[in-house]
């Protein structure tokens, strides 16, 4: 074994010793329990009492009326806000990142500052502001736009904007600082010139800013997306699920299945595959569609 | 010119509506909490004389002093731990660079798509058999290695000068000293982004210790704050101040760092 060799081999080893803690960690927390989750979700019963029931599971969510509640909601959060929010999030950073602006810093921290309050500080925020007697009701009716307080929180479809309303304030300042980022590295002799050419603000966001965000584009659709499919503190704190369920979202549902209602761990464990196809098949279409573009 | 002057005030208008709407709520909550439930309930938003007799009732009612404890100590030996680990790990895969070594980081990057929900029943009943529930290891093993971490410090450790590493090593310097001496202070942005997105995600953490904190005694800050609204009658005043108390770390944090938060962001992502 000669010098240079040897250097190498021990360099290499060390390597792997350095990756070595984080790998086995996220071998321990993540990939192990889906291993079992997967066996899980095959099996029924309470503790050590659990025996092999097929995919008896599986078909049983075919007929769970509030899984698909939870699912509709689900999709309704994320075709909805995410689209939106990323829009104006768009939006903010183009404006931020215009170099005649001044007090960035001031609206920058303004904007993004909802990003440092809890999911849970500010879904109860949001749910003291929406309560019936609570301060939306209070200036719609003292401006005489409505009659009477609504029931923002006890009636399904108002409830429904509500969390799509508070997922917007709480997350659009953080998908803006990375689009902001992804503008910062882009050169802005490119918009010189297009103005030359006589593109118009809206030409040149069409044709040259949205392109080359389209890598950072692709990672906040897939962190928002995968995110929505989690979401849980927010559901669980404003509304809880409620009125009658019909607010209720997939992860919170797995949760009550589990620790709520009397434990159905084979069968939570069968919805939260669900869950992990879904997220899946998302981020491997929104990667191949961000590919061929 | 005019147009420009048309377009740029339009800019401003849009930043102050949308300052606006971002900041009233946390404005909203900071004087609910100087005010009586009743003034609140009337729409007082100006700042009140009620934030002493807020912080009894809530001292009454809650053991805010242990949640607030709790969550210090769960968060910041949680956020050393996990920088720790996943900045070297970042490092790693980027600087002993071999096929074999991507692998394994792609493998870790496929963890990302795992969702929550899909891990907790069979890590409860893990962390149940280890003797887990209520003990800081249990809150803190699920976050101690991260992909966003890792992730965030490979692309720094990407633009970090390899002549460097070289010139150590011919110097005789080890590799974790290479590592602490010349990485660590050249990066120290990404450090600062990484401490202030770790403290901040587990400061906030609520689902998972929810399970397998449920203790009365090891219980979080989040926890405590939702256990407030059960009750039949709100105490807008009371519940506003423990929202506030609850969140002022995550913000004091984020306002020291935001500047680096923001670099950090950038040098990661370019």
């Amino acid at each position: 074994m000669n010098a240079r060799f040897k250097t190498k081999f021990k360099l290499s080893t060390i390597g792997w010793i350095f990756i070595l803690p984080a790998t086995l960690l996220l071998l321990l927390t993540k990939f192990w329990p889906i291993i079992r989750a997967l066996v899980l979700s095959f099996q029924s019963g309470v503790g050590l009492n659990t025996s092999f029931v097929g995919a008896k599971n599986y078909i049983r969510m075919l007929h769970d009326n509030l899984l698909h509640t939870s699912i509709f909601n689900t999709f309704f959060y994320l075709l909805l806000q995410v689209p939106i929010m990323l829009i104006i999030a768009i939006i903010l950073a183009v404006i931020l990142n215009d170099s005649r602006l001044k007090l960035k810093g001031f609206f920058r921290t303004a904007i993004f500052l909802p990003c440092a309050t809890s999911l849970v500080s500010y879904a109860i925020i949001f749910r003291s502001l929406f309560a019936r007697d609570g301060f939306i009701n209070l200036i719609l009716m003292k401006t005489n736009i409505i009659n009477n307080p609504i029931n923002w929180l006890s009636s399904p479809w108002p409830a429904r904007i509500v969390i799509i309303i508070a997922l917007t304030w709480r997350w659009t300042g953080y998908n803006m600082i990375f689009y902001l980022a992804g503008l910062q590295g882009i050169d802005p002799s490119i918009y010189e010139a297009a103005k030359i050419d006589g593109a118009s603000a809206f030409t040149s966001l069409r044709k040259i800013t949205i392109p080359l965000l389209k890598p950072m584009i692709l990672l906040t659709s897939i962190t928002s997306i995968s995110g929505t499919l989690q979401l849980f503190d927010e559901t669980k704190n404003l509304t809880n699920g409620g009125p009658a369920n019909s607010t209720i979202s997939i992860s919170q549902y797995i949760y009550n299945l589990s620790f709520a209602y009397s434990p159905q761990f084979g069968y939570a464990a069968a919805v939260s595959f669900l869950v992990l196809i879904m997220v899946a098949i998302l981020s491997f279409t929104q990667m191949k569609v961000g590919d061929r573009r | 010119m005019t147009k420009r002057r048309i377009g740029i005030t339009v800019e401003y208008i849009v930043l102050t509506i949308v300052s606006v709407i971002s900041l009233f709520p946390l404005f909203w909550m900071l004087m609910s909490a100087t005010n009586k439930s009743t003034d609140v309930l009337a729409g007082r938003i100006l700042p009140g004389q009620k934030l002493i007799e807020n912080m009894s009732n809530l001292l009454k009612t809650a053991n805010v002093g242990q949640a607030m404890m709790n969550s210090f100590k769960y968060s910041v030996l949680t956020t050393v731990g996990s920088v720790l680990i996943c900045s070297i790990a970042g490092y790693a895969f980027e600087v002993y660079y071999t096929k074999s070594k991507n692998m394994v980081f792609n493998l870790l990057l496929i963890s990302m798509m795992i969702p929550f929900a899909a891990t907790m029943i069979p890590l409860y009943t893990l962390f149940g058999k280890l003797n887990l529930l209520n003990k800081t290891l249990g809150f803190a093993l699920p976050s101690l290695s991260t992909v966003l971490l890792i992730f965030l410090f490979r692309q720094s450790a990407q633009s970090f000068p390899k002549s460097i590493i070289e010139s150590a090593r011919l110097d005789g310097a080890g590799e974790l000293r290479i590592f602490l001496e010349f990485f660590v202070p050249i990066t120290k942005h990404t450090f600062t982004a990484g401490i202030t997105v770790a403290f901040m995600s587990n400061w906030n953490n609520y689902l998972w210790p929810l399970i397998i904190m449920q203790s009365p005694t090891s219980r979080t800050m989040p926890q405590l704050i939702s256990g407030l609204t059960s009750g039949y009658v709100t105490d807008y005043g009371m519940l506003m101040l423990a929202v506030s108390i609850s969140i002022l770390p995550t913000v004091v944090v984020f306002l020291i760092l935001q500047k680096n938060f923001v670099e950090g962001i950038t040098g990661a992502v370019k």
